[in-house]
């Protein structure tokens, strides 16, 4: 038992975050990523009750917007915030004045108008969520704005890795594939650095970012020796959207990259090893991953989306927590 | 500057040791009843429950639970909240429960464990045991069904329930302002100051 509980309402650890909005994992802090994690597990055992939902955000009301496609982190964004009973309005680009021409400024502003207290964004180009932040009155969740940052995905991974291995420090993650195009990657490699982990990354040459030396990672262009290496594989999905053109600028066939970069069952076995498996989704079944690996005991895809729901509440209570309240 | 004892580590045994003859009166054996211990400190009175009953039934099938009620408070955006861990892996669906607090004040903690613990179920009663009441300030009609202690404090003064697990010793003291200050610099309430907003 331990020797100093708190009395009521007087948290002994650091129980609020240092910032307003969550723009990238480089806003947070070792404390603020561990106050998420220990605020999610509370989360979790919400998420397993007969009634899975609490009345905190009651009088916070929360715009989804997406000005990009998104299925998963919609709708784990959005079934966060309903748990925690927030009033939710989502909007998608396609469906919106955006068409007709209005700027980004004066989209959100209209929305605020209608009382809207937090934004969660998702927006095609890098940066968008921290241009909202420094023009509009309200607090920013970054739900991935290009190629830059996802900070949310990052921290689910992170937890789900400190959920199966019970630490993340120390531990050795390979992020496989599209990196350059990828946030996830961007958003895993600063948050798993703060965690004490080392991250290697691994795909080809042409798909890395020219400035990968200074992220302080590890790179291989094997994937054998990668996974040789590493305690969990984070293998990413491959981007055609983002390739320009046909879809194929970067590597010559799909299948040339699933036999260097895909990871299917044999390879697995060669490893030697009972390597964690992770995926962001959506999953391109032969090509990132065999269904035989995707669906092996040691995969955690399915944990990941299952953690994103109590990480996402996590981020939208501390928050909302800050949000002071007009009597 | 000023602790003054409400019950030192025998009379706070024999409390204890009442309550559970109270809730054997009513409750039988107490197979059937569901103990509730609110976190963070009531927890540790539940448990303190659970074994003297367990002595005194010799058995140790107790329906248990502790709940965390940080995330139905009143209070949200007005206070730093930290919530603790829920632990009940059972329905309270048509069950008894008796919700156990350390101590009784204003209360709003009852009040947001009684809203927690519906999402368990519907059960078919709720009972209250708290270790002391501080039956003067209440700010909400909330009674206890079973009641250590009365304490009559004015606001200012605040009541201290130390345990033998937590603290060293088993004891109940009534705090009043300069040893409130002094005690509370552990854990201090960090009523948190609001952000401006930004332009």
């Amino acid at each position: 038992m331990s020797p100093n509980i708190p009395r009521s309402g007087q948290g002994g650890q650091s129980d609020q975050l240092s910032t307003d909005h969550l723009l990238g994992i480089p806003d947070l802090t070792l404390q603020d990523i561990e106050l998420i994690f220990r605020t999610a597990d509370s989360f979790k055992e919400v998420l397993a009750r007969p009634i899975k939902k609490v009345p905190s955000l009651r009088d916070i009301t929360i715009a989804n917007l997406f000005f990009e496609n998104s299925t998963r982190t919609r709708i784990s964004f959005e079934l966060a915030e309903k748990r925690l009973s927030a009033d939710v309005v989502n909007f998608s680009s396609s469906s919106s004045s955006v068409k007709k021409g209005e700027t980004l400024i004066d989209t959100v502003n209209n929305i605020l108008a209608m009382k809207v207290d937090m934004v969660v964004m998702r927006h095609p180009d890098p940066g968008a969520a921290v241009f909202l932040s420094k023009h509009v009155d309200a607090r920013i969740v970054n739900a991935g704005d290009g190629t830059h940052e996802h900070p949310t995905q990052a921290l689910l991974d992170a937890y789900s890795i400190r959920e199966k291995l019970g630490s993340v420090k120390g531990k050795r993650v390979v992020i496989v594939g599209d990196i350059l195009h990828s946030r996830v990657a961007i958003s895993n490699i600063h948050c798993l650095h703060k965690l004490g982990a080392e991250v290697m990354l691994c795909g080809p040459p042409t798909l890395m970012p020219r400035h990968v030396a200074s992220l302080g990672v590890k790179v291989e262009h094997d994937l054998d020796k990668a996974l040789a290496w590493c305690d969990v594989a984070n293998m990413l999905r491959i981007q055609l959207e983002r390739q320009g053109g046909d879809g194929l600028a970067l590597f010559p066939s799909l299948r040339e990259y699933a036999m260097l970069y895909g990871l299917d069952g044999d390879r697995y076995r060669r490893s030697g090893k009972d390597l964690v498996i992770m995926h962001p989704g959506p999953i391109n079944r032969g090509v990132e991953v065999t269904s035989e690996v995707a669906d092996h005991a040691n995969s955690i895809i399915l944990d990941q989306v299952h953690n994103g729901v109590a990480i996402r509440m996590a981020v939208l209570y501390l928050l909302a927590a800050r949000i002071p309240r007009d009597n | 500057m000023q602790a003054v004892p409400i019950l030192d580590s025998k009379a706070f045994g024999l409390t204890v040791n009442r309550l559970c003859y109270q809730l054997i009166e009513d409750h039988d054996d107490l197979r059937n009843t569901v103990l509730l211990g609110m976190q963070p400190r009531g927890v540790l009175l539940a448990r303190r429950i659970r074994r003297e009953l367990g002595r005194i039934l010799a058995h140790d099938e107790f329906l248990y639970g502790e709940l965390d009620i940080t995330f139905h408070r009143d209070d949200f955006r007005q206070r730093t909240l930290a919530p603790s861990t829920t632990q009940l892996d059972l329905s309270l669906e048509e069950r008894k429960v008796v919700l156990i607090d350390d101590v009784l004040y204003t209360g709003r903690s009852i009040r947001a464990g009684l809203d927690a613990l519906l999402s368990f179920g519907r059960p078919s009663a709720v009972q209250l045991l708290v270790l002391v009441d501080r039956r003067f300030e209440r700010e909400l009609p909330i009674a206890p069904d079973y009641v250590g202690r009365w304490v009559d404090s004015i606001a200012g003064q605040r009541v201290s329930v130390e345990w033998k697990e937590a603290e060293g010793k088993d004891q109940v003291l009534l705090l009043t302002s300069g040893a409130a200050d002094e005690r509370e610099n552990a854990a201090k309430d960090t009523g948190h100051k609001p952000t401006p907003t930004r332009k």
